[in-house]
């Protein structure tokens, strides 16, 4: 499975990442090897405030729609608009130029409570 | 449940080449194979895809009343057809409504009909319940009858070179009895990808040996091909905006709602002739229609049709990403006042109205109409 050293995750299927003060966001590669090609995403408002476990968007693939949870509480600043062109981008490149949202966290601490690589790892096996 | 679902004997070489299987009207199928959908989409477009599609059903009629009982079981009037010929078809109830859709192949002989998976027993217990005063023979030949189609710009070149006979003389829409690889086969210039292509029966204990052996005569010739799984078969159908039972038809829509009339024979007796007749004179209540989405979103089977002032007035039965034509589009039913090329509809993703439009079907021209 490939992951991304730098980034935490949870265990539904995203991971972040710390840019500065900003928490970078999409899913893992597990996650759009399941999904297959991803023909679309949804983003949320720029400048939206959504809280830890809240829905921020829905990647669509061929055959289904799946709802994205914010790994922490905060507010968005950014969104990857080049996926709107390109959202294939989620699938050759996840953890790099398929992000999908940067936000400022609200309570930074909740980085703490997210999960390792090794323990994600652990949480996909464990899903079988 | 999954012990309940069948297998074909292809089964296997989808699991051990990373074929996605999942459940598909009674079958275990492959959805996409590792290149993945939207590639396997273009790949077919481009060169030759491989599908097996041995969950369908066949059905042979014989006897000497075969034509004169098909006929009166189909929309389309069988008697026009001339020895070899392949053409598409309904089956009604008497109101109507499609039993399903078929390909009727007249063979030397015989008549072949082709029916969907899901509705074979029901279209076998159909066709038998109305033998009745006939003297005929219907069969079920699913079992030991094996199906593959192999579709695309190149698929002739590929398959040329496995066949005694020249294909250049099988003409769209016809089929001819010959051997693929020392087996005995039918081949029928048809297919449901709008490209040009073959679909192929044969002894089903075969299966293995004619569709690895398709595989590697591709690149012994230079020719790409790969298999190809449901997935894009579904998109590849939609293009050309062939119908799928259970999204554009079903027993509650007539041949006439699904912009299907050209499939019927008015001047043949059919099973739901009346009904369709009546139905032209009362006038359509609901309507096929193509929609392109101007917003963006994906809309999807089962997502409502609203008007531009929020009434909702009907229903999407297929919807997805399109590859070739790249947009965001599918198939409905609403009303004939709103099925005018260009009127603005509303689709609903996930309660949020999303604009869209009318637009002329098919999509994509298939490739040996143009």
């Amino acid at each position: 499975m490939n992951l991304d050293a730098n980034a935490k995750y949870q265990d539904s299927h995203e991971w972040a990442r710390q840019e500065g003060d900003l928490i970078v966001c999409g899913i893992t590669d597990h996650a759009q090897d399941s999904l297959s090609d991803v023909v679309y995403v949804e983003f949320p408002e720029v400048g939206a405030s959504l809280g830890k476990g809240e829905v921020f968007g829905v990647v669509e693939s061929v055959k289904a729609a799946s709802d994205l949870y914010m790994p922490m509480s905060g507010e968005i600043v950014e969104v990857n608009e080049a996926l709107e062109d390109e959202p294939e981008l989620v699938n050759s490149d996840p953890f790099g130029a398929g992000w999908m949202i940067k936000f400022t966290p609200s309570d930074p601490a909740q980085w703490d409570a997210l999960l390792s690589g090794d323990e994600y790892q652990k949480a996909v096996e464990a899903e079988g | 449940m999954s012990q309940e679902l069948k297998r074909t004997r292809l089964y296997q070489w989808h699991v051990d080449h990373s074929g996605r299987m999942v459940p598909f009207a009674g079958w275990e199928m492959p959805v996409q194979y590792p290149t993945g959908p939207i590639e396997e989409h273009h790949a077919t477009r481009r060169s030759a895809g491989l599908f097996d599609i041995d969950h369908m059903g066949q059905i042979t009629v014989t006897g000497p009343d075969a034509e004169a009982y098909l006929n009166r079981l189909v929309t389309w009037d069988i008697g026009l057809m001339v020895e070899n010929e392949a053409h598409y078809a309904l089956m009604c109830y008497q109101n109507g409504g499609i039993i399903d859709d078929v390909f009727i192949y007249k063979l030397p002989g015989r008549w072949f009909v082709v029916v969907n998976a899901d509705n074979l027993t029901k279209d076998f217990q159909w066709m038998q319940d109305h033998a009745a005063g006939y003297d005929v023979t219907v069969k079920d030949v699913s079992d030991e009858t094996y199906m593959i189609a192999l579709q695309g710009p190149k698929a002739i070149e590929l398959l040329q070179n496995l066949v005694p006979v020249d294909l250049a003389g099988v003409s769209r829409f016809t089929a001819v009895e010959t051997e693929v690889e020392g087996v005995a086969a039918i081949i029928g210039r048809t297919g449901y990808t709008g490209e040009d292509g073959v679909e192929i029966f044969f002894p089903a204990d075969r299966a293995l040996q004619i569709w690895e052996r398709i595989l590697s005569a591709g690149p012994e010739k230079g020719i790409e091909v790969q298999p190809i799984g449901l997935a894009a078969r579904d998109s590849l159908r939609f293009e050309p905006a062939f119908p799928l039972y259970g999204h554009e038809i079903d027993a509650d829509t007539t041949p006439l709602e699904a912009n299907l009339g050209w499939a019927c024979k008015f001047d043949s007796d059919f099973i739901g002739k009346e009904a369709l007749l009546k139905q032209k004179e009362t006038g359509l209540t609901k309507k096929l229609i193509g929609f392109e989405l101007t917003d963006k979103g994906v809309p999807r089977q089962g997502y409502p049709v609203a008007s531009p002032a929020g009434e909702e007035i009907g229903v999407v039965v297929t919807g997805l990403y399109a590859p070739t034509v790249e947009k965001y589009c599918g198939h409905a039913f609403v009303p004939p006042e709103y099925a005018k090329v260009g009127t603005n509809i509303r689709i609903v993703i996930r309660n949020k109205p999303k604009a869209a439009f009318i637009v002329k079907r098919p999509f994509y021209q298939p490739a040996y109409r143009k």
